[in-house]
């Protein structure tokens, strides 16, 4: 099987890097079409700037980047992001919030307005599966940190994109909120069939969420592990206390130590 | 009373206060009308000059507005101009600045030999005046998008355009609306200097008048109207800013 994002032998260096030290190199990565992938490691290793990489907002100064069988010369125009600021504009409510991006990507910018109904609908059914159902007219001050987020969730899903790139998405929330939500991305990925790239630093949402684990040295960042996850899906929040689990990671936090003291 | 009541009323109390004691003052220390008028003196001479007042007032006033409303527009594009692009705002900035800091009551001579006395004159300084702090103000609530949600949109393939005018934009109304409070009252300034120096017409224009032949209470009576006018141009901004940007205004609206 070809994978849907293949970064192959990148190095990437800042131009505005004051000491001209790489943010990654000689990185390498492939996620299969419908993966969740997640990828950890010490502050610093260059995540964000993978995350970049794969969606066309930076391009590597070697190495090359291709998604869904192209190359990546420019923004990919299919990817969603979330990030752990939700972001959302507080000028508009959060229902229109959701309805951003199709103002921007087509086809749905020149459908929009004559089909704003059918559109209204599936953002209302996303707030639904977010568990937000009904919300979408407050403004997003209105809503807490999680809501925020969740709706951030929907923003980033209402184009129906291929891949879905998340920064650290529940990195600012509570513990509880957080497992709230990783029930959720857990059962949108199910039912949206999309590929995610999930960067984080909880190596247990990592564990618990994704199909496969990179784990990222310090900077300059190279992926020093690669690790299968196998527990079956859909998965339970109480397989998070199984041994099994909890021996994943800890082989994790082996490799993240192990990057943090060769830096 | 309750402290809501109490803040509804303390304009109107501290206004009425201040008049008081500057009538008593005048007529315990029996200061002379040529010097500081009473307030009694002043508001006779409103109503005494009450038909001429009210002419110039209203030419003032357009020439203001008129002047406000170029300086809106040509603020809102300049804004949109440098603060989308870095290149056109560092290379701008030095002679933006400059500009500005010229007083414009010295380019009322430059105006004259343009366009002659008239109308133009007191537009023109008032449009001067009062663009710059709108232009400022924009550009920064364009410039400062969050780099997250830059990411967002240009990751779904937005142009430069689309940014500006779906965040960029609507995020620098805050902002915006503030400076129309500073660009009024400025404007406001420009145009009496301009009617000053340049027209026939005018508060300003009054006011030169009046001072040459040492009407003094003429000459009070005009700042008065001045005062309300600006008072009243004040107030009408800062409540189109109040219901155009609710949003960015939510500690307030809590209390």
């Amino acid at each position: 099987m070809k994978p849907f994002v293949d970064i192959h032998d990148v190095t990437h260096v800042y131009a505005r890097a004051e000491d001209g030290l790489p943010a990654v190199q000689n990185l390498n990565l492939k996620v299969h079409e419908g993966e969740f992938a997640a990828i950890v490691g010490p502050s610093g290793c260059g995540k964000s700037t993978l995350m970049k990489l794969a969606t066309g907002l930076q391009f590597p100064v070697e190495g090359t980047v291709i998604v869904d069988g192209k190359q990546v010369g420019a923004p990919v125009k299919l990817a969603g992001m979330a990030f752990q600021n939700p972001t959302m504009l507080p000028w508009r409510t959060t229902l229109d919030n959701i309805l951003l991006p199709l103002e921007i990507v087509e086809p749905h910018r020149s459908r929009l307005r004559r089909h704003k109904a059918e559109y209204v609908a599936k953002a209302e059914s996303l707030l639904a599966q977010v568990g937000l159902k009904g919300q979408g007219h407050k403004f997003p001050w209105q809503l807490s940190g999680g809501m925020q987020q969740r709706a951030s969730l929907c923003r980033a899903l209402i184009h129906e994109p291929k891949l879905l790139m998340l920064d650290e998405p529940f990195g600012a929330l509570d513990s509880f909120t957080r497992e709230e939500l990783w029930c959720v991305m857990r059962d949108l990925h199910a039912a949206q069939k999309v590929t995610i790239i999930l960067v984080t630093h909880d190596l247990r949402e990592a564990a618990f969420l994704a199909d496969r684990i990179f784990c990222m040295s310090a900077r300059p960042g190279r992926i020093v592990a690669e690790r299968e996850v196998e527990f079956p899906r859909p998965r339970d929040l109480e397989i998070t206390y199984t041994p099994e689990f909890s021996a994943l990671v800890h082989e994790l936090r082996g490799h993240i130590a192990q990057a943090r003291q060769a830096a | 009373m309750k402290t809501k009541n109490k803040l509804a009323l303390a304009p109107w109390v501290f206004t009425v206060g201040f008049f008081a004691l500057w009538e008593i003052l005048c007529h315990v220390l029996k200061i002379s009308s040529f010097i500081l008028p009473a307030p009694s003196t002043i508001l006779w001479a409103v109503w005494e000059y009450r038909n001429q007042l009210t002419y110039h007032a209203m030419h003032t006033l357009w020439m203001t507005l008129a002047g406000f409303g170029l300086a809106v527009g040509f603020g809102l594009l300049l804004g949109m101009v440098l603060g989308s692009s870095r290149l056109i705002n560092a290379g701008t900035y030095p002679l933006l600045v400059g500009f500005n800091s010229i007083p414009k009551v010295a380019v009322v001579p430059i105006l004259v030999f343009w366009f002659g006395v008239g109308w133009v004159p007191p537009v023109m300084t008032a449009f001067l005046i009062s663009f710059f702090p709108i232009v400022v103000n924009v550009a920064t609530g364009i410039a400062t998008v969050e780099p997250e949600m830059e990411d967002v949109l240009r990751a779904l393939g937005a142009s430069k355009r689309d940014i500006v005018f779906k965040v960029g934009v609507p995020r620098a109304m805050p902002y915006f609306f503030g400076s129309l409070k500073v660009a009024i009252t400025l404007a406001y300034v420009g145009s009496v200097i301009g009617e000053q120096n340049a027209s026939n017409v005018g508060i300003g224009n009054l006011l030169t008048r009046a001072s040459a032949a040492f009407e003094v209470p003429l000459v009070w009576a005009a700042l008065v109207v001045l005062a309300v006018l600006g008072v009243i141009m004040y107030a009408i901004t800062a409540y189109a800013e109040r219901s155009m940007t609710g949003w960015a205004q939510r500690s307030q609206m809590a209390a």
